[in-house]
């Protein structure tokens, strides 16, 4: 899948492991199923490569949150684009869990909710093969006034109406 | 005479808008955001028409932006933020219907307009023409927090405790293209009202707010949640009886997060609001949001007394004359002309100014489609309030439309205007001021026509004498079960229903939408369209005939129960 990290297309040095998958070398990051992250703990752990785990639409923030400083990555599913959950689960890993690693959206997302993703906490997407990488650059750029605290800026509700998001974009 | 006091006016008038309306006046920060919006949405109509996007992803995307695909063509409907409009936005909608719809517009049950004649290549230049006078049609349809609704006598209502608009204007703009709820199980619609009768039905919304004061005299909110039509209908419950202002925006993130989180989405009929507080319990859900908002970071969220009051400070008021609070002119002319007597009785409420009134212009002619305006009537419309009101027009949920600051002395000029355009007819809260869907004239879901069976019931009671005999009796009408026509809280509710191929109708008794809900209870089996007329006649009869003093149809109905109307309405069958 083509990576899109603040708006470009970059490339993915992450590998996402299925279940049964035997382990890469050491210095090959991983993104795993939670299942697989329980399952696996120990031999998991002391790898170079980083860890991510993979949380599907309906798994909660709250059933990595003792785990959160193992992961340098969270990846978020939307199995489909309609399904919004996703939004409120990276909002909450920045804001009630202090989380600071990445946080990837997979599965079928559009350009036009990209900046909604950057604004919930979201710092990269995969997007759907044969897809235009230059929407999602330019999707960034549409709307520049944001009405609502988001973890991305604005950080208060003072002046309601009057922020732009790239004064205050993190 | 000279206006009582300095009425605040927003300088410079914003985009030429007559700036004594009573509506959030934009800002240039909102006009930059509007023009890019549309933007946005002239690219998303090129990529769809260039095939870059499905339709199955375009759906939601011209959903978000108020256009649906309809029987026939696409429908537009734009936004009208809790109801209150200018004239010169008035005037603008009659120029679209005339350019780009048949030269008329529809006003509907959630305060907005909708053109139901358009072509999807024009929407783009349609939405310039309405940025041009600040509207849009952002949110009026989707999985989102819908265009948020209100009391159409706020700020001018004499039995009003807190004027509702300040703080719709500021779930308004709290709501738009908010990055966290834009993708929800289902539509969100909230309601908000300011005073003791509730003219904004919260109890049938995902959220409901009354906004009242303490002893002190702050403000707060008592938040409803889960209420709703639809194939299940819910009234809503009490989720808390008092939320400080400056916590509105954090809790309402905070229920809204819960539902986003929990709300089923494996079924769209499952997926409303209403059906989480349901299956949790409201105690069950009452802790999932208290817990999320225990741990919201609150100061972030704090909705400061400035912000209220910078929001508040873009509603122009209105420079009212210092007059006496009971007009010689309007007594007069009550006494020396029945009929116009009999239209301030039903369409003329209280104004909290001395020698004011609020006049409600029932968009329900004998035989006529609710909630249908022409160009040349909104022209005229336009014009009135400009001469009348300071040029300000307002949308009720029931379909019609308000004139909020009237001279007592001028009601009689008003209304022999209001008359020469097909709008003086006496009816307001009368048997057929009816609401009613598109129904299957226009809408794809439909299982039965509204609009010709309102009419017929329009026709069949068009006597006035009759009307006011009868009192206030609500009808409501909707083509089939998502009842945007209200069905369950009409006094009388009709559903269209599809029985066997054949369009019928089943009807129901004792809905409401006032301070205490209820939903209406079903008659008996559906009926054709020329049966429901006559049973609307029988319910009627019975009513008259069994009336005391003072009864309204409800009340008549809670004391004798269903039982006689419903022998009455089956005695033929």
């Amino acid at each position: 899948m083509p990576l899109i990290d603040s708006g470009k297309l970059v490339d993915d040095a992450w590998v996402r492991l299925g279940d049964d998958d035997a382990l890469p070398a050491a210095d090959v990051p991983v993104i795993v199923s939670l299942a697989r992250f329980h399952k696996d703990r120990a031999s998991l752990a002391g790898r170079n490569g980083g860890l991510g785990v993979w949380l599907a639409s309906n798994q909660h923030p709250k059933d990595i949150a003792d785990h959160l400083a193992d992961f340098a990555l969270v990846a978020l599913d939307f199995p489909k684009f309609r399904d919004g959950r996703g939004f409120t689960i990276a909002r909450e890993l920045r804001e009630h869990l202090g989380y600071r690693g990445v946080i990837r959206a997979t599965g079928h997302t559009l350009p036009d909710q990209y900046l909604f993703l950057v604004r919930c906490g979201v710092t990269q997407v995969e997007i759907p093969e044969g897809r235009d990488p230059a929407l999602w650059a330019h999707a960034l750029t549409e709307i520049d006034t944001a009405y609502q605290v988001s973890v991305a800026g604005p950080l208060s509700m003072a002046r309601l109406a009057r922020h732009k998001t790239t004064e205050h974009a993190a | 005479m000279s206006p009582t006091a300095a009425a605040r006016q927003i300088d410079p008038p914003a985009n030429g808008l007559p700036s004594h309306a009573g509506i959030y006046h934009y800002d240039q920060v909102d006009r930059d955001f509007l023009k890019q919006r549309v933007e946005q949405f002239r690219r998303q109509v090129a990529r769809r028409l260039a095939g870059e996007l499905t339709e199955d992803e375009f759906k939601p995307l011209r959903l978000m932006n108020g256009l649906y695909l309809q029987l026939h063509a696409y429908m537009l409907r734009v936004a009208v933020p809790y109801g209150v409009l200018t004239s010169r936005q008035v005037r603008q909608f009659g120029r679209i219907a005339r350019q780009y719809d048949k030269g008329f517009g529809h006003f509907t049950t959630r305060q907005n307009l909708q053109f139901n004649w358009i072509k999807l290549v024009d929407v783009p230049a349609i939405l310039d023409l309405l940025a041009e006078v600040d509207l849009h049609a952002i949110q009026t349809s989707g999985n989102c927090i819908r265009n948020v609704t209100s009391d159409q006598f706020a700020g001018v209502a004499s039995d009003e405790v807190v004027d509702p608009r300040h703080y719709a204007e500021v779930l308004r703009q709290w709501s738009t293209l908010h990055p966290e709820f834009s993708f929800l199980p289902r539509k969100f619609k909230i309601a908000i009202t300011g005073s003791s009768a509730d003219r904004a039905a919260i109890c049938i919304h995902d959220v409901g707010l009354i906004a009242k004061r303490d002893a002190d005299g702050n403000v707060g909110f008592e938040v409803y949640v889960g209420g709703g039509l639809g194939r299940t209908p819910f009234i809503a419950k009490k989720l808390r009886d008092w939320l400080p202002e400056d916590q509105l925006i954090a809790y309402l993130e905070a229920v809204l997060r819960v539902y986003n989180a929990y709300g089923r989405r494996d079924n769209i009929y499952k997926a409303r609001i209403k059906i989480l507080v349901h299956e949790l319990g409201i105690d069950a859900f009452r802790n999932e949001v208290e817990a999320e908002f225990a741990r919201m970071p609150v100061a972030e969220y704090r909705l400061e007394p400035t912000i209220i009051d910078g929001i508040r400070a873009r509603f122009a008021s209105q420079p009212y004359e210092a007059l006496e609070p009971i007009s010689g002119v309007l007594a007069r002319a009550r006494l020396e002309d029945q009929a116009f007597n009999r239209w301030v009785r039903t369409n003329v409420a209280a104004h909290r100014q001395p020698g004011y009134a609020i006049a409600t212009i029932t968009l329900k002619p004998a035989g006529g489609i609710p909630g249908d305006v022409s160009a040349d009537q909104m022209d005229a419309i336009a014009d009135l309030a400009d001469h009348y009101s300071f040029g300000e027009i307002r949308v009720t949920h029931e379909q019609n439309l308000v004139l909020a600051h009237v001279r007592q002395d001028d009601l009689p000029a008003l209304w022999k205007a209001l008359s020469a355009i097909g709008f003086g007819e006496a009816n307001s809260g009368l048997i057929t001021d009816i609401i009613a869907c598109p129904g299957l004239d226009y809408c794809a879901l439909a299982n039965a026509r509204s609009i010709p069976l309102a009419q017929r019931i329009s026709e069949r009671f068009a006597d006035l004498d009759r009307q006011h005999h009868i009192g206030e009796l609500k009808i409501k009408i909707s083509g089939c079960i998502n009842a945007c026509g209200h069905h369950h809280v009409g006094h009388i509710g009709i559903l269209g229903v599809d029985k066997k191929g054949v369009e019928a109708y089943q009807l129901t008794l004792g809905g409401s939408a006032a301070e205490v809900g209820a939903i209406g209870d079903i008659m008996g089996p559906a009926l054709s369209a020329d049966e429901t007329v006559d049973a609307i006649e029988s319910v009627v009869g019975v009513y008259l005939e069994q009336r005391q003093d003072g009864e309204r149809f409800l009340d008549t109905l809670a004391r004798i129960g269903h039982t006689p109307f419903k022998d009455k309405v089956y005695a033929s069958h």
